[in-house]
């Protein structure tokens, strides 16, 4: 579905729209206030990028290292080259272990491979249990932001979902109250569990280790209970060395939520003693990234979504209107890698203001990587008509001087007087939410000559 | 070929010009006094520090606490603190330790930035009970509190199986509405000690 299409139902609702917008802009000015605490932002965030691009350059031996440290400490390596190997991998691992329930904690690569539905078939319960992305599993959706994924959920909402699932009272919508009726459910989920399953902030090449991050401690909790955890990550989550995070740990919250660090950084070198660690390192599409000339650097991303809390049309439109995993700047750009057809419309629900790339903690130029897929969607065939016929229209008026002329000045002395039903009509997709300015008397060329001729030359320095 | 193979040579196929290793020798945060820093930031995320002279002062303070004093079972990973009324050794599964109300344990250093107090499985049988105990107090040493997180990086190393967390204040959520909700999964509360010269 074009974003466009998906974005004018999020819209439609005026109030809610507002409401998102200011949720997502709180969160940005939380950011601000928090890089703005760190006198060595602006370094921390070049030296990021370095360390990111140097690990992009030395991918192949970075794996190998990290595989090669995290099997001597005692946890098995898994590669998987698309979705479905691993999501075969984790089922394995799982029948093996005669595992019924599963936790799981945020882990948007598992989104990104559709795991819950996969094991839901063979008969695993999978509890998501970041309380916002229990929320969305509980409707039935996918989270509509990589770091809050109930953002586009009002409490009234949850009162009304939880009264239905968990017997809380009718009604009520006080966020602590809710939250205490989801951390007995969840406690209960934890303890029931027979395996864990995480994703991965960084894995450590020169340790073998792996941190994941989170603030209410779901996924330390679910992988300290049952013997088995599971960590799934892209292959792209790789850093070279421990002494790195202290860069990213300095980063990632700041710009993800405006809090100082995590509440928890666990660092998991190794399985616990009685206990096993498979690590599942995933490429679906990604070294085709890497390949890419244009846009292997949005792989450096740390998936702290600062690009979705800034993106103007992100906070008005909602995560959903993208229709992908990852929504905002940085999904745009990573879904068309994926497939530019189906997602041809994302890289144009841009402003193109630059603001995603202004607060991106490891400097991906968002903004330029946007308008570089608008020119390899226009190449590849896959604008529509509404956006390329109006595009070849002024392509031709500008290149004949005559031609731009005479259009202005019918523009002028014709428009004005058109009746309603003419100017705003299907045919015109920029009028639909847009008025018109006021029609000048005279042309720009027109009003600079009478100028020229009252003022003299001066005025032109 | 296998799908490490086909990962790794596809990567190889198209590897990039090699870009250089960034240093992380800089002139980072310092503060002029790094645990007041600490208290600061600790409070500002929901936890709170106490700076006492010695390790024996902490049992008086801790009756100040009304979940510790209303607490039924309790846990220590720290000779004569907390009152413990459970053995930790003696219990084979993580899951029995899931009634504990409060739990003392023992954190290596804290960090002034964040305020966060890096802990280990070092000396506890059960890693969870960071985690899932319903408040939580951690002992450090007043002078192990460094300036930033570089700072913290450099005394630590992984050359063997561990597990390690920085823990900064409570458990947390605020994915209801933005609402912040203190005791998401894990502790209601954190309390940080930090315990002057320990000779």
């Amino acid at each position: 579905m074009k974003h466009a299409t998906a974005a004018a139902k999020f819209v439609a609702n005026d109030e809610r729209s507002h409401w998102h917008d200011k949720a997502l802009w709180f969160v940005r000015s939380k950011r601000d206030r928090m890089a703005n605490s760190v006198p060595e932002w602006e370094l921390l965030r070049e030296t990021a990028s370095a360390i990111k691009a140097y690990t992009m350059t030395h991918m192949a031996e970075l794996l190998e290292q990290f595989e090669e440290n995290a099997t001597r400490l005692g946890a098995t390596v898994h590669w998987a080259k698309d979705a479905a190997e691993h999501n075969e991998i984790v089922h394995r691992l799982l029948r093996d272990h005669d595992v019924k329930k599963l936790v799981k904690s945020k882990s948007m690569l598992t989104e990104e491979c559709h795991l819950n539905p996969f094991l839901e078939k063979h008969g695993i319960e999978v509890t998501d249990t970041d309380l916002g992305e229990w929320l969305v599993q509980l409707r039935n959706e996918p989270p509509s932001h990589i770091v809050m994924p109930a953002i586009h959920i009002k409490k009234e909402e949850v009162g009304e979902l939880f009264h239905r699932v968990l017997g809380t009272d009718e009604g009520a919508s006080d966020p602590p109250y809710l939250a205490e009726a989801a951390r007995t459910a969840l406690r209960q989920k934890f303890m029931e569990a027979d395996a864990g399953l995480t994703g991965v902030n960084f894995a450590i090449a020169d340790t073998g280790g792996i941190v994941v991050c989170t603030n209410e401690g779901n996924a330390d909790l679910g992988v300290s209970l049952p013997k088995l955890h599971i960590a799934s990550m892209g292959i792209e989550k790789l850093i070279p060395q421990a002494e790195h995070l202290g860069v990213f740990l300095r980063l990632l919250a700041r710009s993800a939520t405006g809090q100082p660090i995590t509440t928890y950084s666990s660092h998991f070198h190794g399985p616990r003693p009685d206990g096993e660690l498979h690590i599942i390192l995933v490429d679906n599409g990604r070294s085709k990234l890497l390949a890419s000339e244009e846009f292997h650097r949005s792989l450096n991303c740390i998936r702290c979504g600062a690009c979705m809390n800034t993106c103007p049309v992100y906070r008005r439109t909602g995560g959903h209107s993208y229709g992908t995993t990852v929504p905002g700047p940085i999904g745009s750009i990573l879904a068309p890698s994926r497939d530019a057809k189906e997602h041809s419309t994302l890289p144009y629900a841009c402003s193109l203001c630059g603001s995603c790339t202004d607060v991106c903690p490891v400097k991906i130029d968002l903004h330029h990587q946007l308008l570089t897929w608008r020119k390899e969607i226009a190449a590849l065939g896959y604008v529509s008509l509404d956006k390329s016929v109006p595009m070849k229209f002024a392509s031709a008026v500008f290149r004949r001087p005559w031609l731009y002329r005479l259009a202005g000045r019918v523009a002028r002395n014709v428009v004005p007087w058109l009746p309603r039903f003419m100017l705003y009509n299907p045919l015109n997709v920029w009028g639909r939410r847009r008025e018109l300015p006021e029609f000048p008397k005279e042309s720009f060329q027109q009003a600079y000559a009478r100028r020229q001729k009252t003022s003299g030359k001066r005025s032109l320095r | 070929m296998s799908s490490r193979d086909t990962i790794l040579k596809a990567i190889r196929k198209s590897q990039r010009e090699a870009t250089p290793m960034p240093t992380l020798e800089q002139d980072w945060l310092r503060f002029d006094d790094p645990i007041e820093q600490f208290t600061t930031v600790l409070e500002s995320v929901g936890g709170k520090c106490i700076q006492v002279g010695s390790r024996s002062e902490i049992n008086d303070r801790l009756t100040e606490f009304p979940q510790f004093e209303s607490a039924n079972v309790r846990a220590s990973t720290i000779e004569g603190l907390g009152q413990p009324t459970v053995s930790l050794d003696t219990i084979d599964d993580p899951h029995n330790v899931e009634n504990v109300d409060f739990a003392v344990l023992a954190g290596e250093f804290a960090v002034a930035e964040n305020g966060a107090v890096w802990v280990t499985d070092e000396t506890l049988k059960h890693r969870v009970l960071h985690f899932i105990t319903q408040h939580l107090a951690l002992v450090v040493p007043a002078k192990s509190v460094v300036n930033n997180m570089h700072e913290a990086y450099r005394l630590l190393s992984f050359e063997s199986r561990r597990f390690g967390t920085f823990i900064s204040g409570p458990s947390k959520t605020a994915d209801i509405e933005q609402s912040l909700v203190i005791g998401a999964h894990g502790p209601r509360s954190h309390v940080v000690f930090l315990v002057g010269d320990e000779s």
